[in-house]
């Protein structure tokens, strides 16, 4: 089987004007949305306390509200948790457990009292405090940036030295570019879809910087290849060979890795869903960036020495 | 090249043998006794996401220690100023952690001298002369208050292990983490609340006699008198918590004793009509001190304060010696036994406060482990399936190059005593969507190379070799990141970093090493006359 036909030529450097207003154009609107209305922070990152309940009978939101109302837990967002009829909610409360003494006591009773004695279940609850929260929330950004800026040194070294430390640099460059794209892709799906952001979002970003500049690298490398193999041949035309050389994989292995994160996605449970959504996102414009944005940039910049 | 191709598959299956060895006592439970003694008998470590149990990181509030410290020494101080008829005008702990102590300013060379000899621990930050006398200033030396800190954060561990112990929990973790952080992990905790109460309790136990020449309406109502405090109690039985009436209290703010002399502590039945009530053992100092006291005050209340709630106030009946003295009180048998588990286990030096906690029931663990098999069976599959429909042959070599990958990925975190997590299953999931990157790479340059007219030995030869750095340079930067997430992340994530990097190696030696090791067999037994890719 094969998707890719040989000998395929899809003038990909063609449309990197479009693409990069395209992107840019994305890009802003993420930040703009960051800034604006800002990320829907979980516990981890903005502090209180988040308890998971799973119900034995169906029950309403108003009617937990109700429940918890008498406990004086200040503000309380309630929401629908997992799949349909499995009755599971979230509480999310700003207060920490420190704060509120027995918090669990407190939900417990005002819960037995409205819905019967051992009707429903605590499967689970998170508390941090605001101090950790804004470290974490600190050592977690930070982590993203380090991941990128490695990853863009790696590159720079790595091509570096067999193919001059310009070229290095411009591939590292071009990568780093193509990984900021693609985190801040994923940060604006998460935006728009409402999740939120949480431990778990970090190691997606982080894992979507690692395997993202995989495609990258294997694209440098075949450029590296093909200006040794044709040195008289226009770098556009090179880039361009490359990419459609390396296509089939490119699509076959975010293919694969699609698949086994779409099966994370739906089978994997609410806790994993967010986490599968993010990677989802982010591997998907992997592939869009290195071909449209990596490839450009080091084009960019080539031209702009000659 | 025979010989390459034997020592390869004598390696391989070497370590095929030994990771299975490895994964025996996870998939079969208990081990029989005869393999116990030279085989490995560790299974794969669940999560506490996974088994279910609590998370927690308490905080040594160490300042209250040092606040505390300081106290003590300005009431050393104060005494032996007294004692040697040189008394302080003016003696107080500020808020910055300094003792500010002001004297006549014809006693203040002598005081000098006096501070220097007797208070060794502290500095002196300032001295100086005016009007009113000789002002001191005096701070804590700060190796002192650095190594008070350090016990503070040490005993308070010792401590809260201790407690642990008694509480009955099978394989806690309890570490310091950072400057005054602890970590407590408790698996499969079946009542977190009453676990975190026990750990969370400072477990202060004082003895104050309670003031009744003044008015406690009026105390309550205007402050109370020097000398006095408030402290309240609660009336209900059992209830301790929120609704439960609050019982003002109006004490003598000195403590007369307090629980560093308990040897032991017990839950007593009691009658029926005041239920259980716990009765301490002291040491001799102890029995010698609570019996002076006792005698001291006949015919007076003495409150039994614990963390400034105060539990009960009797009156003195007569002398109690014999070193026991009991606390009743408005108990459940639970909260009684909780009680006795704190006091016998020790007061903490500092109070400590939770910062984070993560606990998860039984049911939802166990609903993940199986929403993680089932996306791994189907996610694989999904793989399985469409590698052998897109490279027929090679595809299927690629998909046991993937089930020995699993094999080894879960062998080295049973092997490593690694901790598998939500997350690392999901890093597992992920892993074979990914490991098959290296075939992938692999197959289509052999395709190229079949193509360019090369024949099929030297297209397989060419294909491993020109893949190769790509393949290494992909695997490198994952590593990578899953490094920087391993250094960032905690509990859950860091199982999904461990699983990623594992499995990079793991992905590394089998896509790549084991399939060639496979193709270079079939060459060497001269068979390879066409691949089917």
């Amino acid at each position: 089987m094969e998707f890719i036909k040989p000998g395929t030529r899809i003038p990909f450097t063609k449309y990197r004007h479009i693409a990069m207003i395209l992107s840019t154009l994305v890009n802003v609107a993420v930040l703009a949305l960051l800034f604006t209305k800002g990320p829907n922070l979980g516990v981890d990152f903005a502090g209180g306390t988040m308890v998971h309940l799973k119900f034995q009978q169906k029950v309403s939101i108003p009617e937990i509200r109700q429940a918890l109302e008498k406990s004086a837990l200040g503000d309380t967002v309630i929401q629908d948790f997992g799949e349909d009829g499995s009755n599971e909610f979230m509480i999310r409360l700003e207060k920490t457990s420190v704060q509120i003494g027995a918090l669990g006591e407190d939900i417990r009773r005002g819960l037995s009292d409205q819905f019967g004695e051992g009707r429903f279940e605590v499967r689970r609850v998170e508390s941090v405090g605001p101090k950790v929260g804004k470290d974490l929330r600190e050592r977690g950004t930070w982590s993203v940036i380090a991941a990128m800026i490695v990853m863009g040194v790696y590159i720079w070294v790595r091509f570096g030295f067999s193919f001059g430390a310009r070229f290095g640099l411009h591939f590292g460059l071009g990568a780093v570019i193509a990984l900021i794209h693609d985190v801040l892709i994923t940060v604006g799906a998460l935006l728009v879809a409402q999740y939120e952001f949480d431990l778990t979002i970090v190691a997606a970003l982080l894992t979507i910087v690692g395997f993202s500049v995989n495609d990258t690298v294997v694209i440098c490398d075949r450029i590296r290849e093909n200006m040794r193999k044709s040195r008289r041949e226009r770098l556009e035309s090179i880039i361009n060979t490359s990419i459609n050389e390396t296509l089939s994989r490119t699509i076959l292995t975010t293919g694969t890795a699609l698949m086994v994160l779409t099966a994370l996605f739906f089978l994997g449970g609410g806790v994993i869903r967010p986490f599968a959504f993010a990677l989802l996102v982010g591997f998907s414009s992997g592939v869009y960036s290195t071909i449209f944005i990596a490839s450009p940039v080091i084009l960019l910049w080539e031209r702009g020495k000659k | 090249m025979q010989r390459g191709v034997l020592v390869r598959l004598v390696i391989f299956s070497v370590l095929t043998l030994a990771a299975a060895f490895y994964l025996v006592p996870t998939f079969i439970g208990e081990v029989p006794s005869w393999w116990a003694g030279f085989l490995p008998t560790e299974r794969i470590h669940l999560g506490l996401d996974l088994q279910g149990g609590s998370h927690l990181v308490l905080e040594v509030k160490v300042d209250k220690a040092v606040e505390n410290s300081l106290e003590r020494i300005k009431e050393d101080m104060r005494k032996l100023l007294r004692e040697k008829a040189v008394p302080p005008s003016e003696l107080e702990r500020n808020q910055g952690n300094q003792i500010r102590l002001k004297v006549p300013a014809a006693n203040g060379d002598r005081v000098r001298d006096l501070l220097k000899s007797e208070f060794p621990n502290l500095v002196l930050v300032s001295s100086r002369t005016d009007a009113g006398g000789r002002e001191f200033l005096l701070a804590l030396h700060e190796r002192e208050l650095r190594s008070l800190r350090e016990d503070t954060v040490d005993q308070s561990l010792e401590t809260i292990r201790n407690r642990i112990d008694q509480f009955g929990v099978s394989e806690p973790v309890i570490q310091r983490r950072g400057q005054q952080d602890i970590l407590v992990q408790l698996p499969g905790v079946q009542d977190p609340e009453r676990a975190k109460e026990i750990i969370g309790k400072t477990a202060i136990l004082e003895f104050k006699l309670l003031d009744e020449t003044h008015s406690l309406e009026e105390a309550v109502k205007s402050g109370p008198p020097p000398g006095a405090e408030i402290l309240y109690g609660y009336a209900q039985k059992g209830e301790g918590g929120l609704g439960a009436e609050r019982v003002p209290y109006l004490l003598d703010a000195r403590t007369l004793m307090t629980g560093e002399y308990i040897t032991d502590a017990r839950v007593r039945p009691g009658s029926n009509l005041d239920g259980p009530y716990v009765e301490l053992m002291l040491n001799s100092n102890g029995a010698r001190l609570f019996e002076r006291i006792t005698a001291e005050n006949v015919k007076r209340r003495l409150a039994i304060v614990l963390d400034n709630r105060v539990y009960s106030a009797p009156v003195i009946q007569e002398r109690i010696g014999g070193g026991r003295a009991s606390i009743t009180g408005t108990f459940e048998m639970k909260e009684a036994r909780d009680l006795a588990i704190v006091l016998r286990a020790g007061a903490l030096r500092a109070p400590v406060e939770i910062v984070e906690e993560r606990t998860v029931g039984p049911s939802l663990g166990r609903d993940s482990i199986r929403q993680g098999i089932i996306s791994f069976i189907v996610g694989g599959s999904l793989v399985v399936l469409f590698m052998i429909a897109y490279y027929k042959g090679a595809g299927l070599v690629a998909n046991a190059a993937l089930i020995f990958n699993v094999l080894f990925l879960l062998a080295v975190l049973a092997g490593f005593k690694a901790v598998l997590t939500l997350p690392g299953i999901a890093g597992i999931v992920l892993t074979i969507g990914m490991a098959v990157d290296a075939n992938v790479l692999i197959n289509e340059r052999i395709r190229e190379e079949l193509r360019g007219g090369k024949s099929p030995r030297s297209a397989l030869e060419a294909g491993y070799e020109r893949a190769l750095p790509a393949i290494l340079d992909s695997n490198i930067t994952t590593f990578l990141s899953g490094l920087i997430l391993f250094q960032f992340g905690t509990g859950p994530i860091k199982g999904f970093a461990v699983t990623l990097c594992v499995g990079i190696f793991t992905t590394v030696l089998t896509a790549v090493y084991l399939t060639r090791v496979y193709y270079d067999y079939r060459m060497a037994a001269r068979r390879l006359t066409r691949i089917s890719i």
